[in-house]
């Protein structure tokens, strides 16, 4: 397979749109946990309840379309081998929880893969679906509808004074977490982001990496989401998420210009130092190929690079991903054999661009 | 001045939350504030576990101090999910716990969710149908209190108006 087709079926048909402000916000998420009222949930139901929630949306959604979302594929969790597994967490479609489940659990994507239905994690249903760049009331309005779509055929776990009942106390109410993912490599360099975090956690939102809880922002890629589920309606939630993201696009593009204009030459300097590392490295590790990759695109956005396309940073950034590169390879791969492997990927497909 | 919540003890602390811009303040002594969920004590665990399970407190029994619960522990008639299991895994078994460690419940979600004890978001379409109509009502009424408060009469006609319709909807007998 040439990189040029591996790369066409890695990245979702729904990243290659430019959304609103994609300079800066990546995509906007909306997740929603829902349950069957009548089955326990996943983690004390029997494997025949399991297994019945998990053919019933088989039997109901596969193939089916909704809206804009084509053709359901089913996608049983155990069918696949742990490389696949791997690439789907990769790809953001099923979560790492999802990916070590064995039994009846399966994943329901869409054909431009912009909605995953996972089946059986933590509760029996978590809908999420992407949108590019900053979209997120968009999103929620969508996630709306497709939730509500499901719930013709499913009897949802409800309560009227705490709203959606999930697995965990965390979840319940809205069962909502929304999040956006940013890059902000000016606020990060100027270490304005660690001043920001506390405030922002003050709002009852989060900032972590972009692999969720507990990951490290590499690449200044940073996902901010909610944390509090219960009590404000998701009109709210996404309203005080959005007030914040916009303010951090704000300080972002000022962060930027004020760089740009202090230490121009400099910034210049690093750019075209990642953008060398990036054509002629013969061995690299993934937070290396991360920051690389992050400066190049903060190149592309300042106008310093020219002539490459503001894509290559969100397509690196995903194949260069151990998962990818073991399926690009056809193969299980050793760390080192992944540098190597990363590292000429890299040059081939900074190649494409000249 | 005493605790608003035992009403027994002087309140030592003044807790202050914010919900939607709404500001309320509570006087509470200690005791009461740690087990009804009003202040958390960084000390009580440090995986998300130990946290989660640190969030349960009993709910205050002042006579009572017999082990019974040891023989007649609570369980889920649903699930099986027994009291001691709950609090350990900080997890629920089934939409049934909800009803069976109900009175468990409160603390533990005011300290997840900043104070928060109830769903103010989204209402099932197809299966909440009459929970839908009695919310947007709720919402209309203190809309029309607001509007009221402000002198905005011509407003507050147009608010009254819906909620008649609303009420129509409903069978008309909601007086």
């Amino acid at each position: 397979m040439t990189l040029q087709q591996f790369m066409n079926e890695a990245i979702s048909p729904w990243m290659r749109e430019d959304g609103p402000d994609s300079d800066i916000v990546l995509s906007s998420r909306i997740r929603l946990a829902r349950n069957f009222a009548q089955y326990s949930f996943p983690i004390l139901a029997n494997e025949s309840d399991l297994e019945s929630i998990s053919s019933f949306i088989r039997d109901e959604y596969e193939h089916q379309s909704f809206q804009d979302y084509t053709s359901f594929s089913f996608i049983p969790i155990q069918q696949l081998t742990p490389v696949e597994r791997r690439v789907l967490v990769e790809k953001h479609l099923i979560s790492p929880h999802l990916a070590e489940q064995d039994h009846s659990s399966a994943v329901l994507i869409s054909e431009n893969e912009q909605v995953s239905v996972m089946v059986n994690e933590e509760d029996h249903l978590r809908l999420q679906l992407y949108f590019p760049g900053f979209q997120l009331s968009e999103a929620l309005s969508n996630v709306f509808e497709l939730d509500d779509w499901l719930e013709e055929k499913v009897n949802y776990a409800f309560d009227e004074k705490r709203g959606y009942l999930t697995g965990c106390p965390t979840n319940v109410g809205t069962g909502m977490r929304a999040s956006v993912m940013m890059h902000l490599p000016a606020l990060a360099w100027t270490q304005q982001i660690t001043r920001m975090i506390p405030a922002i956690n003050q709002l009852g939102l989060v900032v972590r990496g972009i692999y969720g809880e507990g990951s490290e922002a590499t690449g200044n890629i940073f996902q901010i989401s909610n944390q509090i589920t219960l009590g404000k309606s998701e009109e709210d939630i996404v309203e005080d998420l959005q007030s914040v993201a916009r303010q951090l696009i704000e300080h972002e593009r000022k962060a930027r210009n004020r760089i740009m204009e202090q230490s121009g030459k400099r910034l210049e300097d690093r750019i075209y130092r990642s953008y060398g590392l990036l054509a002629y490295s013969r061995v690299m590790e993934s937070k290396e190929a991360a920051t690389c990759i992050s400066d190049v695109r903060l190149g592309i956005d300042l106008g310093i690079i020219d002539g490459v396309t503001g894509n290559i940073f969100n397509e690196l950034m995903i194949l260069t991903q151990p998962g990818f590169l073991q399926q690009y390879a056809q193969k299980s791969l050793t760390p080192n054999e992944r540098d190597i492997l990363r590292a000429s990927l890299i040059r081939e497909r900074v190649k494409l661009e000249n | 001045m005493e605790c608003q919540e035992c009403q027994q003890r002087p309140a030592t602390l003044r807790y202050t939350q914010v919900i939607n811009g709404d500001k309320t303040e509570v006087y509470v002594c200690d005791v009461c504030a740690k087990e009804k969920g009003y202040m958390t004590y960084p000390e009580e665990g440090y995986s998300l576990h130990q946290l989660l399970s640190g969030l349960f407190s009993p709910p205050i029994d002042n006579q009572q101090h017999t082990p019974k619960q040891q023989k007649n522990e609570l369980q889920c008639p649903k699930c099986e999910m027994t009291l001691s299991k709950f609090k350990k895994l900080g997890k629920f078994g089934c939409s049934q716990c909800y009803q069976t460690f109900e009175e468990y419940l409160d603390p533990m979600f005011r300290r997840v969710h900043s104070g928060n004890t109830a769903h103010h978001g989204k209402i099932p379409a197809r299966k909440g149908g009459d929970m839908r109509i009695k919310k947007q009502m709720n919402a209309y009424k203190e809309e029309l209190q607001r509007l009221i408060k402000n002198e905005a009469f011509e407003d507050a006609a147009t608010v009254r108006d819906k909620i008649n319709a609303l009420k129509k909807e409903m069978g008309g007998d909601d007086a």
